[in-house]
């Protein structure tokens, strides 16, 4: 198995990232020699996660399930210095983007990726996607099991898929195994909860949630899914959509449109069906693969003896234990986050030379491994509580020791206007402004956890439903105009924001937040937090206080 | 004015039609009042530049500006990363932008 | 029309193929065409009469025919299974891994450039009615 606790590529998995390497190359050859016109190569480019965005073509790298090793971690740093302009931007898919990509240059980005163990394959397209999971997956102390594996079986049957690689619309498939819900699991296109029965792990399946344009809680389908059917079941489930989900209109082709107009009883009745006959199929792989691939997720081998003291004198130090690192299952350990999110930075963004520092401490401090998480921000899941100090010094030298995890500056915001072609407003000025505005700890730490979520167009790729406050950027007669909203949340306790009224320019709307958290502070009981006061007093109290 | 846009084939950079060829640069645009298909269609085909076409802009003494956002943040780069534009020595390059 | 491509070694059947109303109005026939919307299951009482199905693909984005296709497939139907309309030679290696053995496509397909995209990959991940072994197959014998 080697160091390192996580999947490893074995000669299949290599054979097949290869070859698409060279597909890959064949395509791009065949494009600039003009035997493909765009219309026939856009969907090739984008089963390969290329797009043509705002400035340039931009290449979306997978990250399955969002982790990564040292390796690959500075190789994505190589690929920002040398094919990039020096940087890249962790997503909310927890993938890794590049803005400035030539397309004459990503065969040869493809191959590097190969060569540890990565790629771009179906990061883009009516496809499935990139699997996500739980950023905290193999250390949380509330998890039943490790989703990683089972987010990698899908990972491989998804990737190649002759059925399904032109759905009406693009698959977001979320694997989590707690309670706790840090994956926005209810709102993907299939979301997956490890569940036990009997003593037997097995899947809960929630079908047909999404944000977008017509945001939709996923309802459950199936209450338990043996391991040993977990394909048949997910098979059933695109086969329904891939023969009924609209195709008569972009906007209403995902799967939450189908799972409601058909209604979940329908909707479930068809899958069953369907998967009552793909049971006989043999499509399942044996229980000896989901062995085989969970012993790579195995334990790093934790030292059993190391002690859970920690000297917090230091007092900004402390801030950032308090507010940065949570529970690791094993004694003596903690997860820590690395925020993404300094005051007037980018989200998600990081320089060659931090994602290089990143690599580095993970190697010493965390098993050589890291996480990407759905807010933009990466996670050492495995660091020894001794290290904690040490770790946190070197952060702090780079700028990457920002306190403020799950804050009001932690703030997601897609790429907007800066970068997007769909995008009607820029996103990433909000946030920077916003984490000025609220830039003191102090106040950020007296507001509590509060999740805001900046989107610059109706997409959502900002999450703006699911913040429990949420920006939304139009366009209004050509200038940028923003809308609020309020009540959203992408944990367990999922809800939709509504919008407040009408929008706001830039600097509105960041004060209409002002508003709004003062009246929080001033409503609050006990330990409310910002979401739950927003909830037992009602949208109208807020609304009173932003129009008047 | 009419203007026509796209992104060089190869390297994806934003180009603007100039009469003869394409350039990065959106002040040496013209331009092509309405008969610009049959320019959009020979350049699409001899490859030098991806999925052309046509927008509405507007004259001024620096040349022509793009009349929505959306192309005026393609003609400069990125409001929140000065460095990366076409001009990141030029402190007020962006004021014509928002 | 471009002369269609088949993988079979049977002889070409003649008969043209009539839409899925017509097919199930008439007891005859033995060749049919499906749109993209229709439901292939209709056909699956009916299979021993037919040698030829033909499923149209309008555009080639409209993936509802790799279903249709490995409906029939799964059920055992074992004549000709025919993709026609906008098929083009990116989308062939999976079409025949959703059982289609024949292409009558609107453009031309460079049969160098098919042969290459067919060779390609040398495995697969998944199990299809193509009856290619999986990997997790290969992995555990």
């Amino acid at each position: 198995m080697g160091d390192i606790s996580m999947y490893q590529y074995d000669k299949y998995d290599q054979q097949m990232v290869d070859t698409r390497v060279a597909e890959f190359r064949d395509q791009v050859e065949r494009r600039l020699a003009g035997e493909l016109t765009e219309d026939q190569f856009k969907p090739l480019r984008l089963m390969n996660g290329l797009y043509l965005q705002l400035h340039a073509y931009m290449l979306r790298v997978a990250i399955p399930y969002g982790t990564l090793n040292s390796k690959q971690m500075r190789m994505l740093g190589h690929i920002a210095r040398k094919y990039d302009r020096d940087y890249g931007h962790f997503t909310t898919r927890q993938n890794i983007q590049y803005n400035w990509i030539k397309l004459e240059d990503a065969p040869d980005i493809l191959a590097n990726l190969a060569s540890v163990e990565m790629h771009a394959i179906q990061t883009s397209g009516n496809c499935i996607r990139n699997i996500s999971s739980d950023q905290y997956a193999g250390a949380a102390a509330d998890e039943i099991a490790d989703p990683r594996p089972w987010a990698e079986i899908l990972r491989q049957w998804s990737s190649f898929h002759p059925e399904f690689s032109y759905l009406p619309r693009k698959f977001k498939i979320a694997v989590i195994a707690s309670d706790e819900d840090r994956a926005a699991m209810r709102l993907h296109d299939i979301g997956i909860q490890l569940v036990h029965k009997d003593g037997e792990l097995g899947a809960k399946f929630f079908v047909g949630g999404g944000m977008g344009r017509t945001p939709m809680i996923a309802p459950e389908i199936r209450d338990f899914v043996p391991a040993d059917e977990l394909i048949s079941y997910a098979e059933a489930c695109l086969r329904v959509y891939n023969r009924y989900g609209r195709r008569d209109n972009k906007y209403k082709a995902r799967i939450k449109i189908l799972v409601h107009e058909l209604g979940k009883e329908e909707y479930t009745r068809q899958v069953e069906e369907e998967f009552a006959h793909m049971k006989t199929l043999g499509l399942n792989p044996p229980v000896e693969e989901l062995a085989r691939i969970t012993e790579y997720f195995a334990d790093p081998a934790f030292d059993k003896d190391a002690s859970d003291d920690l000297d917090l004198s230091d007092p900004d130090f402390n801030l950032w234990v308090d507010q940065n690192t949570v529970a690791h299952k094993q004694p003596g350990y903690a997860i820590a986050t690395i925020s993404l999110k300094p005051k007037s930075g980018i989200p998600g963004d990081a320089s060659s030379a931090q994602i290089d520092l990143m690599a580095d401490l993970a190697e010493q401090y965390s098993f050589d491994e890291m996480r990407v998480t759905h807010s933009q921000n990466i996670v050492l899941p495995h660091v020894k509580k001794s290290d904690l100090y040490a770790l946190w010094q070197k952060l702090d030298e780079a700028g990457l020791a920002p306190a403020n995890l799950d804050l009001i500056t932690d703030s997601i915001a897609c790429p907007g206007l800066d970068y997007c072609s769909l995008a009607n407003a820029r996103s990433i000025p909000l946030a920077q402004k916003i984490s000025e505005r609220f830039a003191d700890l102090g106040r950020q730490r007296e507001l509590g956890e509060l999740k805001l979520k900046i989107s610059g167009c109706i997409n959502a790729c900002g999450h703006h439903h699911a913040g429990h406050i949420g920006i939304l950027g139009v366009d209004r007669k050509g200038t940028e105009n923003y809308q609020l909203l309020l009540g959203g949340s992408a944990a367990e306790d999922t809800s939709l924001a509504k919008i407040t009224g009408p929008g706001f320019d830039e600097d509105g709307v960041i004060d209409a937040i002002e508003t709004v958290t003062d009246l929080y502070l001033k409503e609050r009981q006990e330990d409310e937090r910002f979401i739950d006061t927003y909830r037992r007093v009602g949208m109208a109290a807020f609304k009173e206080a932003i129009y008047g | 004015m009419k203007i026509l846009t796209g992104n060089d084939l190869k390297t994806g950079d934003v180009t603007w039609w100039t009469g003869s060829d394409w350039s990065r640069h959106v002040e040496d645009a013209v331009d092509v009042g309405e008969n610009f298909e049959a320019i959009l269609h020979q350049e699409e085909a001899s490859r030098r530049v991806n999925v052309p076409y046509a927008i509405e802009a507007e004259m001024t003494d620096d040349g022509p500006r793009p009349a929505h956002i959306k192309d005026r943040v393609r003609a400069l780069g990125p409001t929140v990363r000065p460095d990366l534009t076409l001009k990141p020595a030029d402190p007020e390059a962006g004021n014509w932008v928002i | 029309m471009v002369e269609a491509i088949r993988f079979r070694d049977d002889n070409v059947h003649e008969e043209p193929a009539v839409s899925l109303d017509a097919f199930l109005d008439q007891s005859n026939a033995t060749a049919v065409r499906i749109e993209a919307g229709e439901d292939a299951r209709l056909l699956l009482p009916l299979l021993d009469r037919l040698a030829l199905i033909e499923i149209d693909f309008p555009v080639f984005g409209d993936g509802r025919g790799y279903s249709a296709a490995q409906i029939l497939r799964e059920a055992g139907y074992k004549g000709e299974l025919r993709a026609s309309g906008d098929v083009l030679v990116d989308q062939i290696a999976y079409m025949r891994r959703c059982g289609f053995d024949a292409f009558a496509p609107d453009a031309p397909i460079d049969a160098k450039v098919m042969k290459k995209a067919l060779d390609l990959y040398d495995e697969v991940y998944q199990g299809t009615t193509d009856s290619r072994a999986p990997i997790w197959k290969l992995r555990h014998g």
